[in-house]
C-alpha cells in the first residue's frame, strides 16, 4: 500500500482495501459453493441437467429433508416460545437487573456451546447412566423403560434447545427493550387493561421479531451437524448428516444427487436468513 | 404552600395497584426459575460425573488422566495455533474492509453484508464438502498434505468469523466516528498506513477483542469442518474420547464450557457500557 | 364537560429523595394549569400522580368529587399526551384515536364517527389512514391529542407536548392546543420548563422548584409580582442590583452615591444589604422616570423587536430592553448614558 500521501486517482486504488475480502470470500465460502451448485447441475455424461434436483424425491433424501424440517420447527417454536418467555422475565418481567446481564452472558455461552461438549453433557443428564436417569430410578420411574431414549428425535431436542433458547434470548432482548414504556402508558391511560395492551399494541409490535428470529433458530438448528453427530453418530437421518456421510462415501449412490441435497439445503437455509432479515427490518421500523 | 402536619398514614400502593405486578413477577420468577433448572441440570450432571471417576470417592481423578491423556495437549495446541492464525487472517481482512466500505465505498456495503452472511447459509457441512470437492482434485489439488489442508482449514475458520467479526468491527468503528477521526488525521497529515496503525486499531481495541475472542470460541471445539478435512484438532479429538472412554468426556465437557464462558465473558467485561475501547 | 381536580397534601418520596414535598391545589372546571418548573422540580412527577402512573406516598387528589388517589391508570378517564408522542406504531391514525373507544367497547359505527369528529378538530382528515412513522412531529403530536380526547376525559394532560418539536411548529401548536382547550372547556394540566409556554397558554401558572410549589398565580401576577426569588429570576428576564437600605418607611435606597426609591414594601432596617429587582423592559436609556442612574454602555444586543442594552452602574449592572424602532440610533459599547425607572416598577428582596 506504499506511504503515498494522496491515493492515486485511477480507480484501482479505492478498491483496494476491500480487495483482499473479495478474493478471500471468492476462494473459501462462494466458491467451494459454486462448485457445489455445479456439480448438482451436472449430468453424468458431462452435460447440464436438473435431473439431481428431480431425484430429491429419493425416499431417504425425502425423509432426512422431512426430519431435519420437523426438528428444526420443533425446536424453533419451543425454543422461540420459552426464550421469549424467559427474555420478558429478566426485562420486563420486575426481576432485579443482575439476572439480565446474568442472563445475557449466559446465553453467549450457551448459544456458542453446541457441538461434542453438549453432546456429551446431556449424555451424562439424560443417557442410560445419566445423572437425571439416575434420580428418576430413585423416584421409583425407570425412564428408559418408558421407550424415551436420549438418542431419538425429542431428545435431540432438548439437547437442541440448549442453544435455540440463548439464541432467540439475545436476539429479543433488544427488541423488547424497544417497546417504549410510554406505549404502556398510553394505553393504560385510555383504559386498557395489561392483557388489552399486550394483544393489541404490544405483540403485533414485537410480531415481527419474534416470528423473525424464530425463523432464524429454524435455520440454526437445520444446518447444526455437530451436536447431532456427536449424540447419535448416524443413527438420525437428519440432512446435515447424510450430507456429511455422502462427503466420506457415496451412500446415496448417485453423486449429482449428493451434490443436489446439499444445494438444496443452501437454498432452504437462504430463504430463512432473507425472511429473518426482511423481518428484522420491519421491527426496526418499529422499535427502533 | 402548607405543610402537612395532621400524620397521614404512610400507605405506599394500594392492594389494587399492587397485585398486578406482583401477580406477573411471580410468573417471571417461575419462567427464570424453570430455565435455571433447564441449563444448570445437565452441567451439574455432568460436572458431578466428572467427579466420580475414582470409586466412591469424589475427586478430580478424571480431570487428571484427562490432562495426562497422550491426545489432549498436542490436539488442544492445534486448534489453539489454528485460531489465533484464524483470527489475525480475520483482523487482517475485515479492518480494512469495514473501513473502506464505511469511508470510501459505502454503495458496496450491502454487497459486503450479505457476503459476511454467507456462513450462515452454507453451513459448515456444505462448507466443507464444496472445499474439498474444489481443493482435492487437479488442478487445484491443495489437500494432498496434511499442512495444506491445514491452511485450507485455518481459512474456513477466518472465513466462519466474517459475519461477528464485521459487525463487532462495524459497531466499534460507528462508535468512534471513524470518519471525523480521518479527516482529522488527514488534515494533520497522515497517509494510510498511519491512520490505520495509529488512529483506527489502537480505538478499535474493544471491538478486535470481541470479535477475536468469539472466533476463539468457534474455532477451538469445531468439528464437522475438521472431522471432514482429517484434521487432528480438539473436536475431533473431543467426539473420539466420547465413544472410547467413560468419565474424561464429562471432565473434558466441564472444561470447554469453562473455556467458552472465559471467552464470552471476557467479552461482556470488556464491552461494559462506560468502558473506552 | 365539567372536571374538578383537587389535590391536598400531595407528597412523593423515592426511597427516601422527596420529589414533591406538599403539593396542594383547586383546579375548577376548564381551568388551563400550567405546572412551570426546571427539570427535576416534581412537576412531572405531580401529573404522573394524577394520571394515577405514581402513587403519593402520602395525600389525596379528588377529581370531580371522587377521591382517585389509589385509582388505577386505567380507570381514571384521564386523557395525556405524551412528550414522545407514544403513538402506536402498528396503527394508522384513525386506529390509535379509536384506541381508547375500542377498549371501552364501543361500536363501529359510533367510533368511526367520533375519530372522523376529531380527525377534522385537529385538522387531519385526510390523514386517518397514515402510519405514525409517515407522519411529521407535529402532526404526531396532533394525533395523540385527538386520541386522548377521543375517550371524552374529564381532564386532560399534558406532559412537555411540545418539546420534541422545531420553533415554527411549536407555536403553531401551541396556539392549536389552546384552540382546542377553549372550544371543548377541558379542565386541562400543561407540564413545561419553557415559561413562555406557560405565560402565553395558562389561566394560572404552579411554579414549581426542588418539589416545592414556589408561586400560584396568574400569568400577569407571576410576572410582575414574583413572591419568590426563583420565581423572580426563572420567569422572564431580571435585575438585580445590591442595594443599601436608608429608610425603609420611605422607600429609600442607596447604591454608590444615588439614591432611589421604591413604592414596594421594605421589610428590612437601614443599612441592611438587600436586593433591588426590576424587569429591564421597565428601564430606559433616559433621564425621564424617577429614579436615574449614571452609567456605562457594556453591550448593546439586536435581538429583533427588543434591543437589549447592558449598562454597568455604580455597585453593578442593568439591562435595558427597548422597543426597536426603525430610525432608532443605537447606543454604542463603551459610551456614557443615563439609566431611569418608576419606582413603582422595583421592588427589594433579601
Amino acid at each position: 500500500m506504499g506511504g503515498a500521501r494522496r491515493l492515486p486517482r485511477f480507480r484501482f486504488g479505492r478498491w483496494l482495501g476491500v480487495l483482499p475480502f473479495f478474493v478471500f470470500s471468492a476462494l473459501f465460502l462462494i466458491g467451494p459453493a459454486v462448485v457445489l451448485a455445479y456439480r448438482s447441475l451436472e449430468a453424468p455424461d458431462g452435460g447440464l441437467t436438473l435431473d439431481n434436483y428431480r431425484q430429491l424425491t429419493n425416499p431417504t433424501v425425502l425423509s432426512s429433508y422431512g426430519l431435519s424440517i420437523r426438528i428444526s420447527l420443533t425446536t424453533a417454536i419451543i425454543g422461540g416460545l420459552f426464550g421469549f418467555l424467559l427474555a420478558w422475565a429478566v426485562s420486563m418481567g420486575g426481576l432485579p437487573r443482575p439476572f439480565r446481564s446474568g442472563l445475557t452472558t449466559f446465553s453467549g455461552v450457551a448459544s456458542n456451546f453446541a457441538g461434542v461438549p453438549l453432546a456429551a453433557a446431556f449424555i451424562f443428564t439424560l443417557g442410560r447412566i445419566g445423572a437425571v436417569t439416575a434420580l428418576f430410578e430413585v423416584i421409583g420411574v425407570d425412564l428408559y423403560g418408558t421407550g424415551f431414549t436420549l438418542y431419538s428425535y425429542w431428545g435431540l431436542t432438548i439437547v437442541y434447545l440448549f442453544f435455540q433458547i440463548p439464541l432467540m434470548v439475545l436476539v429479543l432482548l433488544p427488541a423488547l427493550d424497544g417497546l417504549k414504556q410510554d406505549w404502556r402508558e398510553a394505553a393504560e391511560n385510555l383504559g386498557a387493561t395489561p392483557g388489552q395492551y399486550w394483544r393489541r399494541v404490544a405483540f403485533p409490535i414485537l410480531l415481527p421479531s419474534i416470528l423473525g428470529t424464530m425463523i432464524l433458530l429454524f435455520g440454526n438448528a437445520f444446518g447444526a451437524h455437530a451436536t447431532a453427530y456427536a449424540l447419535t453418530g448416524g443413527l438420525l437421518n437428519l440432512a446435515t448428516l447424510l450430507i456429511g456421510q455422502q462427503i466420506s462415501g457415496d451412500v446415496l449412490n448417485n453423486p449429482g444427487l449428493g451434490y443436489a441435497v446439499a444445494m438444496g439445503m443452501v437454498m432452504i437455509m437462504a430463504l430463512s436468513i432473507g425472511l429473518y432479515s426482511l423481518l428484522q427490518r420491519r421491527s426496526e421500523r418499529w422499535l427502533g | 404552600m402548607t405543610i402537612s402536619t395532621t400524620p397521614l398514614p404512610v400507605t405506599t400502593e394500594s392492594e389494587v395497584a399492587q397485585a398486578p405486578r406482583e401477580r406477573s413477577r411471580f410468573w417471571a420468577w417461575l419462567i427464570l426459575l424453570l430455565g435455571a433448572l433447564y441449563f444448570v441440570i445437565p452441567l451439574g450432571a455432568t460436572f458431578y460425573w466428572s467427579l466420580r471417576a475414582e470409586k466412591d470417592v469424589l475427586g478430580f481423578e478424571a480431570y487428571r488422566r484427562l490432562f495426562a491423556d497422550p491426545n489432549f495437549w498436542p490436539t488442544f495446541l492445534e486448534s489453539l495455533v489454528n485460531a489465533v492464525f484464524a483470527i489475525i487472517l480475520s483482523l487482517l481482512i475485515i479492518v480494512p474492509t469495514a473501513y473502506w466500505v464505511t469511508l470510501k465505498l459505502p454503495k458496496l456495503r450491502p454487497v459486503v453484508e450479505f457476503i459476511t452472511l454467507l456462513p450462515f447459509v452454507i453451513p459448515a457441512v456444505v462448507l466443507v464438502f464444496g472445499l474439498i470437492r474444489l481443493y482435492g482434485r487437479p488442478p487445484l489439488l491443495l489437500t494432498a498434505t496434511y499442512g495444506s489442508s491445514r491452511v485450507i482449514l485455518v481459512c474456513a475458520y477466518a472465513a466462519l468469523s466474517f459475519p461477528y467479526m464485521f459487525r463487532s468491527v462495524d459497531n466499534g468503528l460507528r462508535a468512534m466516528d471513524v470518519r471525523s477521526l480521518t479527516e482529522a488525521a488527514q488534515s494533520l497529515g497522515a497517509g494510510w498506513p498511519t491512520i490505520m496503525r495509529k488512529v483506527i486499531f489502537p480505538n478499535l481495541r474493544v471491538a478486535l477483542l470481541s470479535g477475536a475472542l468469539l472466533t476463539f470460541a468457534i474455532v477451538i471445539g469445531e468439528l464437522t469442518i475438521a472431522l471432514f478435512m482429517a484434521q487432528q484438532t480438539f473436536g475431533p479429538y473431543m467426539a473420539n474420547l466420547t465413544r472410547s472412554k467413560v468419565y474424561e468426556p464429562s471432565a473434558m465437557a466441564v472444561v470447554a464450557f469453562a473455556l467458552t464462558w472465559a471467552a464470552m465473558g471476557t467479552i461482556a467485561l470488556i464491552t461494559r457500557p462506560g468502558k473506552r475501547g | 364537560m365539567t372536571g374538578f381536580l383537587s389535590l391536598q397534601g400531595v407528597r412523593k418520596e423515592f426511597n427516601g429523595v422527596v420529589a414533591v414535598e406538599s403539593f396542594d391545589l383547586e383546579v375548577e372546571p376548564g381551568e388551563f394549569v400550567s405546572f412551570l418548573g426546571p427539570s427535576g422540580c416534581g412537576k412531572t412527577t405531580t401529573l404522573r400522580m394524577v394520571a394515577g402512573f405514581e402513587s403519593p406516598t402520602s395525600g389525596t387528589i379528588r377529581l370531580a368529587g371522587e377521591d382517585v388517589t389509589y385509582a388505577k391508570a386505567n380507570e381514571r378517564n384521564i386523557g395525556m399526551v405524551f412528550q414522545s408522542y407514544a403513538l402506536f406504531p402498528n396503527m394508522t391514525v384513525s386506529e390509535n384515536i379509536g384506541f381508547g373507544l375500542r377498549v371501552r367497547k364501543e361500536e363501529g359505527a359510533a367510533r368511526g364517527e367520533r375519530v372522523a369528529e376529531l380527525l377534522d378538530l385537529i385538522h387531519m382528515p385526510d390523514k386517518a389512514k397514515s402510519y405514525p412513522n409517515q407522519l411529521s412531529g407535529g402532526q404526531q403530536q396532533r394525533v395523540a391529542l385527538a386520541r386522548a380526547l377521543a375517550i371524552r376525559p374529564q381532564l386532560l394532560l399534558l406532559d412537555e407536548p411540545l418539546s420534541a418539536l422545531d420553533a415554527k411548529i411549536r407555536d403553531d401548536l401551541r396556539a392549536e392546543i389552546r384552540r382546542i382547550q377553549r372550544q371543548l372547556s377541558i379542565t386541562t394540566i400543561y407540564v413545561t420548563h419553557d415559561q413562555e409556554e406557560a405565560l402565553a397558554l395558562s389561566d394560572r401558572i404552579v411554579v414549581m422548584s426542588k418539589g416545592q410549589m414556589e408561586q400560584v398565580g396568574e400569568p400577569f401576577e407571576i410576572y410582575n409580582n414574583p413572591t419568590t426569588g426563583f420565581v423572580a429570576s426563572f420567569v422572564g428576564q431580571l435585575n438585580r442590583l445590591p442595594v443599601t437600605v436608608v429608610d425603609p418607611a420611605l422607600g429609600r435606597l442607596r447604591v454608590g452615591r444615588s439614591e432611589i426609591r421604591t413604592t414596594s414594601l421594605i421589610e428590612s432596617p437601614a443599612g441592611a444589604e438587600v436586593s433591588l429587582m426590576m424587569r429591564p423592559e421597565e428601564v430606559t436609556l433616559d433621564a425621564e422616570e424617577e429614579n436615574v442612574l449614571e452609567g456605562t454602555v457594556e453591550s448593546v444586543t439586536f435581538l429583533g423587536s427588543i434591543v437589549r442594552v447592558q449598562v454597568g452602574v455604580e455597585g453593578g449592572r442593568l439591562t435595558a430592553d427597548l422597543f426597536n424602532e426603525r430610525l432608532l440610533e443605537l447606543p454604542v459599547a463603551g459610551e456614557a448614558t443615563q439609566l431611569s425607572f418608576p419606582s413603582h416598577a422595583c421592588w427589594v428582596m433579601v
